[in-house]
């Protein structure tokens, strides 16, 4: 059973999470560093361009990489501070097992190895293979993410492997190959230099993606009237030219308003419309009676304002419309998605210069690592492996039979809830920390403790680690060399700086080695990283997402190249669709209805309060690596209960006041942090911490229908002050709450 | 190469408040230096988290008659030729405050770990061999930009350098630049 050996405080004793600070004086050799290693950084999909500093083998300092065309040195506070990790405290250094009544012990590789693929081989003889589940995450490269996809397949024989962008961008994902086919931001940030009219729904750009708030600037500077639709005045709102305090879970009522208003005063492109897409009927039938009245009851948005973003969206020549998890973590997360695509095709503008749609993927891989093949439904090239040409086609670079490739399997949430009904006996987790980040914690604490074996690979030994039978020390990003996608999908690559500290190994050839002594030595041999990448562009060939014509020669040289790609000679694709050759059967971009539908919870007696939630500057997802880095935790010490002075005055909370939260799932205690920032009726809480302080003990399991994102942007609470003023953050110690 | 070769006196400094975002990036690049002991020399903080988000960003505004200076009994804190007004001497600061107190901005610090006032250099290490001071390099926003005015004229045509402050009778001129409307050419405090 895999339950936790020891008492909790015992494990973060050994294991931390501690906190790491430069000495004051700097790391030694800093100043005469042996190497400067050019790469990326290892957090979200803005993959910014960053020098290590390597000394004796160890990272020792960053400086900025002040050529790379993205960013141009330009860095958040995670990026400045990403390289304290190779030379954390806490690093795992060796494998480890958990014995109960002792804790986690020191095994030899050997051990550690043979014990993981006895206990898979007995799991699957006595259960069946798909009973052996695997989770996989985007922070891994493109190289990594290929292999973890080929070893569920080939090596584990599992259908069940998914991974944790199912919590980021698959809303947005379903979104784009309904509507073009294929799944990728159609253009690069560059095109927000000349847009008219920037759109940002749902994207608190200034904290998860700080490095895009500059391209923004650039608009404004030329003149670009800023749209910011959120609940909360985030940073980039504070200065929009207009601002939509959306109320949580009505989005698609917004943009379904704003498309009948463009219909009514016929700003649309008829010719673009008529030529190139389909579906246009349908969904204008789906908005007719979507007024500016009813939008304003339904999203709580004067309506005044939906018609002024309506008609700055109508009238403009260029545009850019950018969205993130705001809008996709929802039950209807995908039709989020769809509206605002209805909006760009209505429009006619993508597919030109300076005419751009996107989602802003979260992760750092999160676009690379969904192509390739750790999802659930996907094969690379981003295949579907429910499609006998697509599973042909692999199977055969794989070197096994068509019938031998599993087929869909669950979704990431899924396999929590199959591991719960006991289906699932047995699990492999690498790059994920589901305790923390998947909703309803306490139901996911319960699955964990039901496994029969849990073997985890990972670098420092995370909330849900701690539940594991044995954890394989594994790398980082700058312990690896590889590839990675970034939002814009512009490929990159990964340079290696150090060799994983002590006896930990890199990922690969972890992966690889469970891989062999599971019998399947023979495909899964590779003299490098480079070969893996090179497999992969065979893969991929001919797939949607074509990585075919990217070497790591070109990459180098060009820094970066954007998919699809498919010839050594092509350029690559920095702007999708000037064509006009969408990937959908018929060649058209879609438009699809979408008829307002209330979120999975909504407000009543009991439960009267929105509670949404979200992230903050200085932390990055579930914390396994920001939770340990000494100032990014000072910066934000603990989660904090956002509230409109209105809302807490009704309530009788007063500032810094602990208030307990409780929804259907559980409750939990937050400070107070009164501010006007913020819509009357919804409480926010940012969730990177764990255990108690975890805003994951509140956010409901409702799953999108297609995309099977959970709905972590929509709860219904209560409040109740608990009439004792909080301690300080810094005596809490959140970042390794219980 | 000798440092006034290579330190660029067309360059300057240019802050926008209304694009800082409270990130402190600049702050965790700043402590990165360890000329500060891990300290940083550029400070945000939030004008009033209860009603806004808005924050500041605040630098040495390298003064062409510094106060600070002005005011040090024991004659600690000198501008050089370029007009960047340096921290304090570490061998002759009492560390008495006279600046912190006297500081029109509120830049000086008085680290008590060393009995030392410590303040931005603006990068001397940085800029004196061509580079950008670190907190700009890495801003995310454009809040802080390091440039001729040639640039920013070009990159951010609604906007002003300016660089006098009046703070009741006393004008005081800085090295640095607040950007500011456009038509703007000084800033009176009240």
């Amino acid at each position: 059973m895999a339950k936790l050996p020891v008492e909790v405080e015992k494990i973060i004793e050994q294991f931390g999470p501690s906190l790491n600070y430069p000495p004051k004086e700097g790391f030694p050799g800093r100043d005469e560093p042996d190497e400067v290693v050019k790469t990326h950084c290892c957090f979200c999909g803005m993959q910014c361009g960053i020098k290590l500093l390597v000394k004796n083998d160890k990272v020792v300092g960053f400086d900025p990489w002040m050529e790379f065309p993205f960013n141009e040195g330009r860095l958040c506070p995670k990026g400045v501070q990403r390289y304290l990790q190779n030379n954390h405290p806490d690093r795992l250094m060796d494998p480890i097992k958990s014995i109960p009544g002792k804790g986690f012990v020191t095994v030899s590789w050997e051990d550690a190895m043979s014990e993981t693929v006895s206990e898979i081989k007995r799991i699957q003889n006595t259960y069946g293979n798909d009973a052996f589940a695997m989770l996989s995450g985007v922070s891994l490269t493109n190289e990594k993410s290929y292999l973890v996809g080929k070893f569920a397949r080939v090596a584990l024989k599992t259908k069940n492997l998914d991974y944790n962008g199912r919590l980021c961008m698959v809303s947005a994902g379903a979104g784009n190959k309904k509507a073009f086919g294929l799944d990728r931001g159609s253009n690069n940030y560059s095109d927000l230099e000349k847009a008219e009219v920037i759109i940002v729904a749902g994207a608190n750009v200034s904290e998860t993606f700080p490095t895009l708030t500059h391209w923004i600037w650039k608009a404004r500077d030329r003149g670009a009237k800023l749209i910011v639709i959120d609940p909360r005045v985030i940073p980039l709102a504070r200065t929009a030219d207009l601002h939509l305090d959306v109320r949580p879970g009505t989005d698609s009522a917004l943009y379904g308003a704003m498309l009948n208003y463009l219909v009514q005063h016929d700003m649309l492109d008829h010719d673009f419309i008529d030529n190139h897409t389909s579906g246009f009927e349908q969904t204008i039938e789906s908005v007719k009676d979507y007024s500016l009245e009813w939008a304003e009851e339904v999203t709580g948005i004067d309506k005044e304002k939906i018609k002024l973003a309506a008609e700055w969206w109508g009238n403009a020549n260029t545009s850019f419309l950018l969205h993130a998890r705001g809008i996709e973590h929802h039950s209807k997360g995908v039709d989020n998605v769809l509206g605002c695509i209805n909006l760009v095709l209505a429009t006619g503008r993508i597919g030109k210069p300076y005419c751009g749609y996107a989602t802003i993927t979260g992760q750092g891989n999160g676009q690379g690592g969904r192509e390739h093949g750790h999802k659930c439904d996907q094969l690379p090239g981003n295949r579907d492996i429910e499609n006998p040409e697509h599973r042909k086609y692999i199977a055969d670079v794989w070197g096994i039979k068509e019938e031998e490739m599993p087929g869909k399997g669950l979704s990431a949430y899924e396999i929590i809830e199959a591991i719960h009904r006991g289906e699932i006996k047995g699990l492999i987790s690498i790059c994920f920390n589901p305790l923390v980040s998947l909703p309803n914690s306490n139901y996911v604490r319960e699955a964990l403790e039901k496994l029969e074996y849990y073997v985890c690979i990972d670098f420092f030994l995370n909330e849900t680690a701690r539940h594991a039978n044995i954890v394989l020390p594994g790398s980082l990003q700058e312990e690896e060399e590889g590839t990675t996608t970034s939002a814009e999908g512009r490929v990159i690559k990964i340079n290696k700086a150090v060799n994983p500290p002590g006896n930990a190994r890199t990922d690969t050839s972890i992966i690889l080695e469970l891989a062999e002594r599971l019998g399947v030595k023979d495909k899964f041999t590779y003299e490098n990283s480079e070969a893996i990448f090179n497999e992969l562009r065979v893969a991929s060939k001919g797939g949607t997402a074509d990585y075919y014509g990217i070497t790591y020669k070109r990459i180098v040289d060009e820094m970066g190249v954007f998919w699809p790609c498919p010839t050594e000679g092509h350029p690559g694709t920095p702007r999708l669709w000037e064509d006009r050759k969408f990937k959908t059967p018929d060649g058209k971009a879609h438009f699809n209805a979408v008829p307002y539908k209330l979120p999975g919870e909504i407000t009543d007696e009991e439960y009267p309060v929105i509670l949404t939630t979200g992230r903050v500057v200085s932390q990055y997802l579930s914390g396994t690596q920001t939770r340990r880095i000494g100032k990014l935790v000072n910066q934000y010490p603990e989660p904090l209960l956002e509230i409109h002075p209105d809302m807490a005055s009704k309530f009788g909370i007063k500032q810094r006041e602990l208030v307990k939260v409780s929804t259907r799932r559980g409750e939990a205690i937050f400070p107070a942090n009164i501010v006007d920032t913020i819509r009357t009726d919804t409480v926010f809480i940012p969730y990177h911490w764990p255990g108690k302080k975890s805003a994951n003990q509140l956010t409901p399991g409702t799953l999108d229908p297609i995309s099977k994102i959970p709905e972590f942007k929509v709860s219904a609470c209560k409040l109740e002050p608990l009439g004792e003023i909080a301690p300080a953050s810094e005596m809490v110690k959140a970042y390794q709450s219980t | 190469m000798s440092i006034e070769n290579m330190y660029n006196p067309n360059l300057e400094f240019f802050v926008d408040m209304q694009r800082c975002i409270g990130c402190k990036a600049c702050e965790m690049a700043c402590a990165e230096c360890e000329t500060n002991g891990h300290e940083s020399m550029i400070h945000v903080n939030y004008v009033d988290r209860a009603t806004t988000i808005q924050t500041t960003v605040q630098v040495c505004m390298h003064c062409e008659d510094p106060v600070c200076a002005n005011v040090c009994p024991a004659d600690a804190i000198s501008k050089d030729e370029f007009g960047i007004v340096h921290t304090a001497n570490t061998e002759r600061c009492i560390g008495c405050s006279n600046c912190v107190q006297a500081c029109p901005f509120g830049v000086p610090k008085k680290v008590e770990e060393y009995d030392l006032m410590m303040k931005c250099t603006m990068c001397y290490d940085r800029t004196s061999i061509g580079k950008k001071p670190m907190c700009a390099t890495v801003c995310p926003s454009g809040a802080l930009f390091f440039g001729t005015r040639e640039e920013i004229a070009e990159m951010r045509p609604n906007s002003t350098p300016v660089n006098t402050f009046i703070f009741g009778e006393e004008i005081v001129n800085t090295k640095v630049n607040i950007m500011m409307p456009k038509g703007s050419n000084e800033l009176r405090i009240y």
